[in-house]
């Protein structure tokens, strides 16, 4: 990369460029100015990307030589109640997770975009979150889930709470939507006010003229003009949560044993650690195909609401 | 127009286009139920880095019960436990080092690719290569992450130089999207003014378009900062030398050695995360408006 610098112009500023453009030669410039990224792309992600297609097929424990083993790896995949299980925690928590901070984030958008004192300040408040580091909040989380919060349950008298949500499966994953929502929520905020910046304070002028209330006045014409940055939010959304590894780390580390694992935490773990290097690259592979999927259908259903709508 | 204490209602006149003088009733003026409303929901913001900080400075005999309580007895020695734990100043700058070296390439050299692309994309090969970067955005780390820790290691980029260098790769996806986007809003005359005048095609970026990228510059870098300064993944995954760790990862290594002095755990947490959060009190517009229209593109 370092020898794309600035630098590089005055070497070819010769003297021969003096005549108005010619296409032929400005394109060779151009050819430079792409050829390094493109090359570098290739290599670090392109043949990856292909790598692990190959050796999905193999056995490789991530070190020494492989056996080509066919389609047994993703054979076995569909039968492994540890990557069955990754898989449904990592579908719910994304489900929830994505709905929950959609709908917080469009109230609280909402909020802040009303006649409020303090407005700037709130706004950065909320912001707060997207500047830090999702594995550290994740530890402080961790500590006021199985301590602060259990202490507060037994004050109150309140049985659930007395005991760690952390420390099953059952009770985790709220504690993991919780602070995903918690994180998230900042930059989906700032994505709906620039939305709602864009409607037109003349239709709610209109609206109230008819007597409208406020809930017909957020469907009727709030939403519907907004409905490009709910599906931006909810496709990323959904896109982020699908992946979720800082959160879980820092939270549970995929315990007890590995009940809260998401898919991204199990090929981590399995891959460098489980000596399942072509098994969880078979995994990858299935993973990477569910995303595209998920977003290709949730990017096609919401287009066809916002044009309903 | 009085009843406009639910969310919605408030939406009337919005914008800082407020009336010289605010009139005394029924107008549209502040709405103190929201703004009550959403600073007691600004809360959950605040405890949880309250927590910390009050965990921070106290001794571990203080912790137990629910914790919130302030300390009765202040441990700033917390603070010294962390910083020689972590090895605070390497760490840091480590960190540092890693995100100024990320950000700055990343728009010297994705601006230009982008500009290429934009500017050429009558041509069959560089639409291609758009599609060919954009597309990846579809792809997620995981996918990539066993085969490029293989590949680092073996090309002995398992450091942050590789570190570097895969941030600037990795954000050409999104990078080239927006920027393309903002450059085809450029119009090409000034570009042929200078043509014109014989400056070439990388004076002619560097003078004239680089300057005038200035605004997704500033969107870029904030989002590149952001990324490289709080992962934790791609870290983990590539480095191999604990001296070249980041301030996440060593929070993540460290754990085990906190696990019996919750008060420097948490000292070391508000450490790592204080230098964004003070750029952050200061630029705090600039950064929203920044990622606001990196989003919006």
């Amino acid at each position: 990369m370092t020898t794309q610098t600035p630098t590089r112009p005055e070497t070819r500023t010769g003297p021969g460029e003096s005549q108005p453009k010619t296409g032929v030669r400005l394109a060779g410039a151009f050819y430079i100015m792409v050829l390094p990224a493109f090359l570098l792309f290739f290599v670090f992600h392109t043949i990856p990307v292909i790598q692990g297609i190959y050796y999905s097929f193999t056995d490789s424990p991530g070190y020494g030589p492989a056996n080509f083993v066919g389609l047994r790896n993703y054979i076995a995949l569909f039968t492994d109640p540890r990557v069955l299980h990754a898989y449904w925690f990592t579908f719910l928590i994304a489900a929830v997770a994505t709905i929950l901070v959609n709908i917080v984030s469009l109230a609280i958008a909402i909020g802040l975009n009303g006649r409020i004192k303090f407005k700037n300040g709130l706004r950065g408040i909320y912001f707060i979150p997207n500047v830090l580091a999702i594995l550290v909040v994740g530890y402080i989380f961790n500590y006021l889930f199985s301590n602060s919060l259990p202490a507060l349950g037994e004050k109150l008298g309140i049985d659930a709470l007395s005991t760690s949500l952390l420390t099953k499966a059952s009770t985790a994953w709220i504690a993991i939507v919780i602070l995903a929502v918690w994180q998230s929520a900042a930059f989906n905020i700032i994505i709906y006010l620039a939305g709602l910046q864009t409607v037109p304070t003349e239709m709610y002028e209109a609206a109230d003229l008819d007597g409208a209330s406020a809930w017909r006045k957020f469907r009727s014409i709030t939403f519907p003009l907004i409905a490009g940055f709910f599906t931006i939010n909810m496709v990323l959304s959904l896109k982020g949560f699908l992946q979720i590894f800082d959160h879980i780390v820092a939270l549970t580390g995929g315990g007890p044993g590995t009940d809260t694992e998401s898919v991204a935490l199990l090929i981590y773990k399995g891959g460098f650690q489980g000596g399942e290097y072509g098994y969880q690259s078979a995994n990858s592979v299935v993973f990477f195909i569910v995303i595209v999927g998920f977003s290709i259908v949730q990017l096609r259903v919401l287009r066809r609401r916002e044009v309903e709508v | 127009m009085s009843t406009s204490a639910s969310e919605t209602g408030t939406l009337v006149g919005r914008g800082s286009e407020r009336r010289p003088r605010r009139q005394r009733r029924n107008g549209p003026g502040v709405n103190w139920w929201l703004t009550a409303l959403l600073i007691v929901l600004a809360l959950t913001i605040a405890i949880p880095l309250y927590f910390a900080v009050v965990t921070a400075l106290k001794t571990t005999d203080q912790l137990g019960g629910t914790g919130f309580g302030l300390p009765t007895d202040v441990r700033w020695a917390n603070f010294a436990d962390a910083w020689r734990l972590t090895d605070f100043p390497r760490t840091a700058l480590n960190s540092a080092l890693i995100t100024v070296g990320a950000v700055v390439l990343t728009l010297l050299t994705n601006s230009m690719v982008a500009y290429a692309i934009a500017r050429n994309m009558n041509r069959r090969l560089f639409k291609g290569l758009y599609f060919y970067f954009v597309s990846a955005l579809f792809v997620p780390f995981p996918i990539i992450m066993l085969p490029v820790a293989k590949e680092t290691a073996i090309l002995q980029l398992d450091n942050r130089v590789g570190l570097i260098l895969l941030y600037v790769v990795y954000g050409l996806a999104f990078n080239i999207f927006i920027f393309t986007a903002y450059i085809n809003s450029i119009p090409r005359a000034l570009e042929e003014a200078a043509a014109i005048d014989g400056a070439s095609t990388w004076a002619i970026f560097w003078r004239v378009i680089f300057p005038l990228l200035a605004p997704m510059n500033a969107t870029v870098g904030i989002l590149t900062c952001l990324w490289a300064w709080n992962d934790f993944l791609l870290p983990l995954v590539i480095l191999s030398d604990p001296g070249s760790a980041t301030l996440p990862l060593v929070q993540y290594v460290f754990q085990s050695q906190f696990q019996t002095n919750y008060p420097a755990a948490f000292a070391s947490y508000l450490m790592a995360m204080a230098p964004l959060l003070i750029v952050y009190v200061f630029a705090q517009r600039w950064v929203i408006s920044g990622v606001t229209r990196g989003a919006v593109k």
